[in-house]
């Protein structure tokens, strides 16, 4: 063809350019951030200085730290826990297509497409005991001495109950595209059998679906350890410092405080944790996509 | 096992537990449209019997009352949203394509880049660009907002394109080739018409992303380019908060991603998982 060899060869460089140019342009400010955190700046103190590690030894040997820590932590496995098991079910309920399935079905993204914020805001709304709906429908429960998020552990669950609400559609409809996907005849058998669900499902559809699975608790996980819309609109970290996770406690030295270097140490710290654990799982979704592309 | 009459019976159960999940899913919409019809006497006495009343929308619309800050934000969400895509598009299209249809070196470590900054906390990078945004006068700027929400909108329209582009089969642009079209004709023609729902899709999803996005503005704007999502949250501040006014923002804020999110149901599974599970 007419086009000079070196254009060919440079063409996909070219197309890629743009792109390249603008990560660039997003890893410089990271980069520069890497760099506070050996200074000490902040809004204070302009003319920063080098302190070398001090930053995150502060960091690390702080209450403030390990509690946000174990927030964030508690906070991805319990949600992403409780999305993948309620998520998995529905899709398994929603997969026998009945009537009332494929109604509902309509219905299941609609959470999904709400911003976070928002749904923190609404659910404000409806834990606050002058307008919403928990205080009534509690007390007609017979359960008295509703208070809203007041206590830690109230904060945190219901901190969860936000995000399980607007995330068990995601793991939902993941988990219904893989068994949809899933072959017939392996059921078939197992039915001619006489295999109880039980069995079915734990032999067959389980190891079957488990790359789905896997994908959803992946972005699940992921999402959760960084959780900051939710949070921050529900109880802004509270009450006093029940709620406060690593990127809330960041938001606060940062932002609030404009200590630049001391915020960018708890992201830096935070940043490694996704990055490692986003690493591990990646490396073993790719190893269960190979055993079930094989086994099946 | 008592056969069919067994198996109606636990059909029947499954129903009503897949209702009652639904119910639960869907009673926080309901209750926050509810409110935001109450009027200021019936907010805090009734529950679902209420006259309803449009004078929230007209109050946080400004309609009979001149001008709405609400509105405000409103377009300021549009114009950072719509900004965004239109960039992330631009700019995405031929890497995508580029990724998909030739190996090249750093192809892999572009890729992985992107993928990283889906998965980042977004204070790593938010600290050190609102020093930088307050350098450059970016600070609370539409230019300085849509290039922050690069970080949310450039990896998906890239890994999702890359994804479709990757399920044409490359013979179609050796075919054009063949016929004497230029290597972009041959694009144009080709590849472009059959993946545009695909681009239609992902912009959709993108503008969705970008819309809902609330640390980016609720940290690198103050009041000109302030977004909805962050103007919702402060309308729940201060010293007398009328709930059914939140509520009505709060409606409107989620109108918008709702409506376009109709549009892109076939497509939805393969963008929310970055086209690792496809439909």
């Amino acid at each position: 063809m007419g086009t000079p060899r070196w254009r060919r060869r440079l063409r996909p460089y070219l197309l890629a350019m743009p792109a390249v140019l603008l990560c660039v342009g997003i890893l410089y400010p990271f980069f520069v951030g890497v760099g506070y955190t050996v200074f000490n700046f902040s809004d204070a103190n302009r003319t920063p200085s080098f302190v070398g590690v001090r930053n995150f030894v502060d960091i690390l040997s702080s209450d403030t730290f390990w509690h946000s820590a174990q927030v964030t932590v508690s906070f991805a496995v319990v949600a992403t826990v409780v999305e993948t098991v309620v998520g998995v079910g529905i899709a398994l309920l929603l997969h026998r297509s009945s009537l009332v399935a494929r109604i509902l079905e309509r219905f299941l993204i609609v959470p999904l497409m709400v911003a976070p914020i928002i749904a923190a805001i609404m659910w404000k709304l409806i834990l606050l005991p002058e307008v919403g709906w928990v205080r009534p429908i509690l007390s007609a429960a017979g359960v008295e001495g509703y208070r809203g998020t007041d206590s830690a552990l109230a904060a945190f669950f219901w901190s969860v109950v936000v995000d399980a609400w607007l995330y068990t559609p995601f793991v939902a409809i993941l988990a219904l595209v893989g068994l949809r996907s899933l072959p017939r005849s392996p059921f078939e058998a197992a039915a001619v059998d006489g295999a109880n669900w039980w069995l079915t499902f734990r032999r067959l559809i389980l190891p079957m679906l488990w790359p789905y699975i896997l994908v959803a608790v992946i972005f699940r996980f992921m999402d959760c350890l960084k959780v900051f819309d939710i949070i921050y609109g529900l109880t802004a970290g509270g009450p006093g410092d029940a709620t406060t996770t690593l990127q809330i406690s960041a938001y606060l030295e940062a932002i609030t405080y404009a200590r630049y270097s001391r915020g960018m140490t708890f992201m830096l710290i935070l940043w490694v944790v996704v990055y490692a654990s986003s690493f591990v799982l990646v490396r073993y979704l790719g190893r269960v996509q190979s055993r079930a592309a094989g086994s099946v | 096992m008592s056969g069919k009459a067994g198996l109606r019976g636990r059909g029947v159960l499954a129903d009503l537990v897949l209702v009652v999940y639904f119910l639960l899913s869907l009673a926080p919409v309901v209750f926050i449209v509810a409110l935001s019809l109450k009027s200021n006497a019936e907010q805090t006495s009734t529950y679902l019997r209420f006259t309803p009343t449009l004078d929230n929308y007209r109050a946080v619309l400004g309609i009979g009352a001149g001008e709405s800050a609400y509105l405000r934000f409103f377009l300021a969400s549009l114009i950072c949203a719509v900004g965004a895509v239109l960039v992330s598009l631009v700019i995405g299209v031929p890497a995508a394509y580029a990724a998909a249809r030739f190996r090249f070196r750093g192809s892999e470590g572009l890729l992985f880049t992107l993928l990283s900054f889906r998965f980042a906390p977004e204070l790593v990078v938010i600290i050190p660009l609102g020093v930088l945004y307050q350098q450059l006068g970016l600070y609370d700027t539409y230019v300085g907002m849509i290039w922050a929400l690069q970080l949310v909108t450039m990896p998906l329209v890239v890994w999702i394109l890359r994804s479709f582009f990757q399920d044409l089969p490359p013979d179609l642009e050796q075919a054009a080739l063949l016929d004497g079209y230029s290597r972009r004709q041959a694009f144009v023609k080709t590849v472009l018409p059959l993946v545009r729902p695909g681009v239609a899709a992902v912009c959709l999803l993108a503008f969705i992303f970008a819309w809902n996005n609330f640390i980016l503005p609720f940290t690198l704007t103050s009041s000109e380019a302030q977004t909805v999502t962050v103007s919702s949250l402060a309308f729940l501040g201060g010293n007398q908060v009328r709930f059914n006014l939140v509520a009505a923002g709060a409606v409107m804020a989620v109108l918008p991603p709702l409506v376009l999110a109709l549009f892109i149901q076939r497509y939805l599974v393969r963008g929310l998982s970055f086209g690792a599970v496809k439909s």
